[in-house]
């Protein structure tokens, strides 16, 4: 650990489970929309249009809050951020701001989260509703080269909710495991589809020692927050072993050459010139809001953990693998209401399934790009349970399972079908694997005289029968039927 | 014939129903007099000839074909014109502005959507000054509105066209917007009937706001009935608005009511031209002698209002400005080959100098260092105009003062001095600051200019302020319409 690193986040969350955008009724999934067909006067900022304040947002921010230990404030009202920029439709965002009294739906929360070392927390400082602004799009993607800027406004207006943190973190793999835990917060609250491309968005600020503050922004996913924090840390240890001053700047993340640039339009200080949206008539939150919320809450990722751990008798580890991504807690509880040997299912999730999701995914972990691995694998809930039922009954082999799972993941068969497909049973019949004995035994004169010697080497001879019976011998049966024949005179 | 120019909306409902002359023959008339008369007035940005026509042949066929009276509607036939910063789908909405002067809206406003479903019949948008900022209607790109009572003199603003047109019988009503007087200062200078509601009474959905925390629409018209009338029409909660009181269905009426006890309020007298104040005091005569106590009495804050409206108006009026950027919509104008930065510098070159000199202002008051000492403190002021209020309207029914300080005056007479100009929206300011209803009614004339007299009641007493003006209207008799 380096000293005197301070790293805050700025995290960006669509609503996306919400019906309908923040001020308006159009629909808030715009994706795979033609452009500019996703909209209606109020979020394209036509005169006379004046916004409608969604109440299931409130509700949904007001959630999120809670699940950070956030106060909720008696009341909350909306500003208006006023900046010139092509894909602001009124040319103001619509959000909250805290300087000229506490308007944002949560402050002054926390997150706990299990550090590199030890338990940590960060503060969370507030968090707030706003709208997203449109979308745009430059020739080959790249603004600086681009012959045009195109506008879509399909995204304007969709709910975000923002969330800022106190400059608490103090490496770039706590900032990850602390996205991970938010992620599966908000996934558990069902307020956001984080597969959903540009749904979670983090920005980050980073100061090292006595240094300037540096944000840096545009980066894609969680993996690449963490390895542009990283970045910045040497690039910042350089500078000052170098005598160079750090000056306080934005950048911006290069995901193809994995280094944060400058950025190349300077940001200058701007005045936001906030004030009360007149449009938006403050909202009392109350004792009403903070219990209706409540009795909304859902199971938190903690709690679950901790349910895991007391009723399922899972291990600390595995339940936090588990929980830190919603599918698979979700796979795992379905598993085991069908076939209720939580342990064993819990391992085949943990070590193997899990495994066939994280590979050939180590360049694009976004959420997006776990979610498509994920949907190509055709293992379901069902598939599992009945695996972990057939080894318990002691049908198969844990070592034909790993290969029946290694099937069905890309067929979708069921277990069971598999092995009758192949007749991989084990084989348990004693006559049967007698008669196959009697074979290894005479392929194998010289190492039977050598197993009347030495017991050990009975486990050669166990492996020879297993290549005869392609794994499928009972191994225990097979092994206290070589010794009892091995003490059998010849 | 009658000349039916001249007859009240509550005549025309009365006689297109009764079939004493048909919603056609009506509105006919109203064209040919907008025909022979508005080269003088200057009182439309557009007059739909067609759509009138169509609508009032539709009028008559329904009541040919005996539909019930709901169908026809509250206000079946009468003409009426809409300040053109009011959204009509299908119909210009310029904002009297460069910015805007090719804009249609694909939407109507809320109180066009009510006024068609009430029978009215849309005769064209009204000017004004370029998006409502101004007092006299100079500040139009179409030109100014002429004062039907003479015409070298201004018609008030900035819904001067709303006003000039019920005054020279170019319409029956009207509609207009009051940000800090514009509805009322027209109408005293126009001598009609013009309210501004209580804030939150009428949906602004589809008004082109100016300065939102403000302004409400409110009717124009030749009595105070015919103001009801279209209250009735258009008040009301609107699901597009979420500013709108959940306050009922309006059901206003005109009777005249008696022992009111009034209070001048000698600060909004004090200092305003001689002529004026005589008016008010021979009005307050008028109350007195319908069995009413009258007395002056004090509202000290009034002293901030006029800087505090001005504060808060630019601040949100520079805002709300913002979004004509010449993107989404606008007018011709090819941005190619500009950077971003310098084609909305370009673009937004064409507002006004009054509109830009309120945006550059507006943004100043907002910017984080000056916000505490203006912003804030403009809103503090509302706040104690609200208690000195709350407290007056224990002790009586309704204020009055007079709307405008100054009688009309002569074209470019204060253009030059954005001070002056300024200044006389003094007696407008307080009810749009504290969202009290205010009603201007015609009181007298000076060297044959009108002069009005403003009575506000607390918030949601619109009823109160229709009785004690009809009283007035009643027992003053004042005349509403010039020879032309």
């Amino acid at each position: 650990m380096i000293d005197g690193i301070k790293i805050g986040l700025e995290i960006h969350c669509q609503l996306t489970s919400l019906q309908t955008k923040l001020f308006c009724s159009c629909h808030c999934d715009y994706h795979g929309k033609l452009p500019n067909t996703n909209v209606c006067p109020v979020c394209s900022g036509l005169p006379g249009t004046l916004p409608l304040l969604n109440q299931k947002a409130l509700e949904y921010a007001g959630l999120i809050s809670l699940a950070l230990d956030c106060k909720i404030p008696n009341e909350t009202t909306f500003y208006r951020k006023n900046y010139f920029y092509l894909d602001l439709p009124k040319n103001f965002q619509l959000t909250q701001y805290n300087v000229y009294g506490i308007t944002s739906i949560g402050i002054d929360g926390k997150l706990e989260y299990d550090g590199i070392d030890e338990e940590k927390h960060a503060r969370i400082r507030r968090v707030q509703l706003e709208e997203d602004p449109g979308r745009l799009v430059y020739e080959n993607n790249d603004m600086d080269s681009s012959f045009y800027t195109l506008i879509d406004y399909n995204r304007a207006g969709v709910p975000l909710v923002e969330v800022v943190t106190e400059p608490d973190f103090t490496t770039p793999k706590d900032v990850r495991i602390f996205l991970n835990k938010f992620t599966s917060i908000v996934e558990h609250l069902e307020i956001c589809d984080t597969k959903l491309e540009g749904s979670v968005r983090c920005d980050a600020n980073i100061s090292i020692g006595e240094g300037k503050r540096i944000e840096i922004k545009n980066v894609g996913s969680f993996r690449e927050v963490e390895k542009a924090l990283s970045y910045e840390i040497t690039r910042q240890k350089t500078m000052s072993t170098h005598e160079i001053e750090i000056k306080a700047e934005t950048r911006h993340w290069d995901d193809t050459r994995k280094i944060t640039k400058q950025s190349r339009v300077k940001e200058e200080e701007q005045d936001y010139r906030y004030f009360q949206e007149p449009d938006i008539p403050t909202v009392i939150l109350g004792n009403e809001f903070l219990s209706s919320l409540k009795t909304k809450m859902p199971e938190l990722p903690n709690d679950r953990k901790n349910r895991f751990i007391s009723d399922y008798k899972l291990s600390e580890h595995v339940s936090q693998v588990l929980i830190d991504n919603k599918w698979l807690a979700d796979f795992f509880e379905s598993a085991v209401k069908i076939y209720s040997s939580p342990k064993e299912i819990a391992n085949w999730i943990v070590s193997d399934l899990m495994g066939f999701i994280d590979e050939n995914n180590h360049h694009h972990n976004s959420q997006a790009s776990m979610e498509e691995k994920r949907s190509e694998l055709k293992v379901e809930a069902r598939h599992i349970a009945e695996l972990a039922r057939l080894v318990d009954q002691s049908n198969i082999s844990r070592n034909t399972a790993k290969m029946i799972l290694n099937q069905i993941i890309t067929t979708g068969e069921m277990p069971s079908q598999v092995v009758e497909r192949t007749n991989s049973s084990k084989i348990d019949d004693k006559g049967l694997l007698s008669e196959a004995i009697e074979s290894v035994f005479r392929s194998e004169k010289s190492a039977v005289s050598d197993a009347r010697l030495n017991s050990k080497a009975a486990n050669f001879l166990l492996g020879k029968l297993m290549q005869l019976t392609k794994g499928r011998a009972d191994p225990k049966i097979a092994l206290d039927l070589i010794k009892k024949k091995l003490i059998e005179p010849d | 014939m009658v000349n039916l120019c001249s007859l009240t909306a509550e005549q025309v409902v009365e006689g297109v129903k009764n079939n004493h002359f048909s919603a056609v023959e009506y509105i006919s008339q109203i064209l040919e007099r907008i025909e022979k008369i508005e080269s003088q007035i200057n009182a439309f940005t557009i007059v739909d000839a067609n759509g009138a026509l169509k609508k009032a042949l539709s009028i008559d066929k329904k009541i040919r074909d005996g539909e019930d009276e709901k169908k026809i509607g509250s206000l079946a036939g009468v003409a009426v014109g809409i300040k053109d910063n009011i959204c009509t789908k299908g119909l210009k909405t310029t904002c009297a502005s460069k910015i805007l002067e090719d804009y249609v809206s694909p939407y109507d406003a809320t109180v066009v959507k009510k006024l068609k479903e009430s029978g009215a019949i849309i005769v064209g948008k009204l000017n004004l000054d370029e998006f409502a900022m101004g007092s006299t209607t100079e500040f139009s790109r179409y030109g100014a509105t002429h004062n039907p009572w003479n015409i070298n003199y201004v018609a008030g603003g900035s819904s001067g066209g709303s006003a000039a047109s019920v005054a020279a019988l170019e319409c029956t009503v009207s509609i207009g917007s009051d940000t800090g007087g514009s509805v009322r200062c027209p109408a005293s200078f126009c001598s009609v009937v013009g309210l501004k509601p209580t804030y939150g009474r009428v949906s602004r959905f589809g008004l082109i706001s100016y300065a939102n925390s403000l302004e409400q629409i409110g009717p124009m018209g030749k009595t105070v009935a015919d103001t009801v009338m279209v209250m009735n029409s258009i008040a009301g909660m609107d699901d597009n608005d979420q500013t709108t009181l959940n306050n009922g269905a309006p059901k206003y009426t005109t009777q005249s009511k008696r022992n009111i006890r009034i209070g001048l309020v000698k600060e909004l007298v004090e200092g305003i031209e001689p002529e004026v104040s005589k008016c008010i005091y021979s009005a307050m005569d008028v109350f007195s002698k319908s069995d009413c106590k009258c007395e002056e009495t004090s509202m000290k804050s009034v002293e901030f209002a006029l800087a505090s409206y001005y504060t808060i108006a630019m601040a949100e009026a520079s805002s709300n400005l913002a979004r004509y950027d010449n993107i989404r919509y606008g007018f011709e104008s090819n941005p190619d080959s500009y950077e971003w930065n310098a084609y909305f510098a370009k673009i937004r070159s064409n507002f006004g100098e009054e509109v830009k000199r309120r945006i550059i202002t507006g943004t100043y008051v907002l910017s984080s260092e000056y916000y505490g000492k203006y912003y804030l403190k403009a809103q503090k002021v509302r706040t104690m105009l609200k208690q000195e209020l709350s407290a007056l309207y224990k002790i009586y029914d309704i204020l009055i003062a007079p709307t405008m300080p100054v009688l009309p005056f002569k074209f470019g007479e204060k253009i030059d001095d954005p001070l002056k100009m300024y200044m006389i929206d003094i007696d407008t300011v307080v009810a749009n600051l504290t969202g009290i209803p205010a009603i201007s009614v015609p009181a007298g004339f000076s060297k044959g200019l009108p002069i009005g007299l403003q009575i506000m009641a607390d918030e949601l007493q619109e009823q109160t302020l229709f009785e004690t003006a009809s009283l007035f209207e009643s027992t003053a008799n004042v005349q509403r319409s010039p020879k032309l």
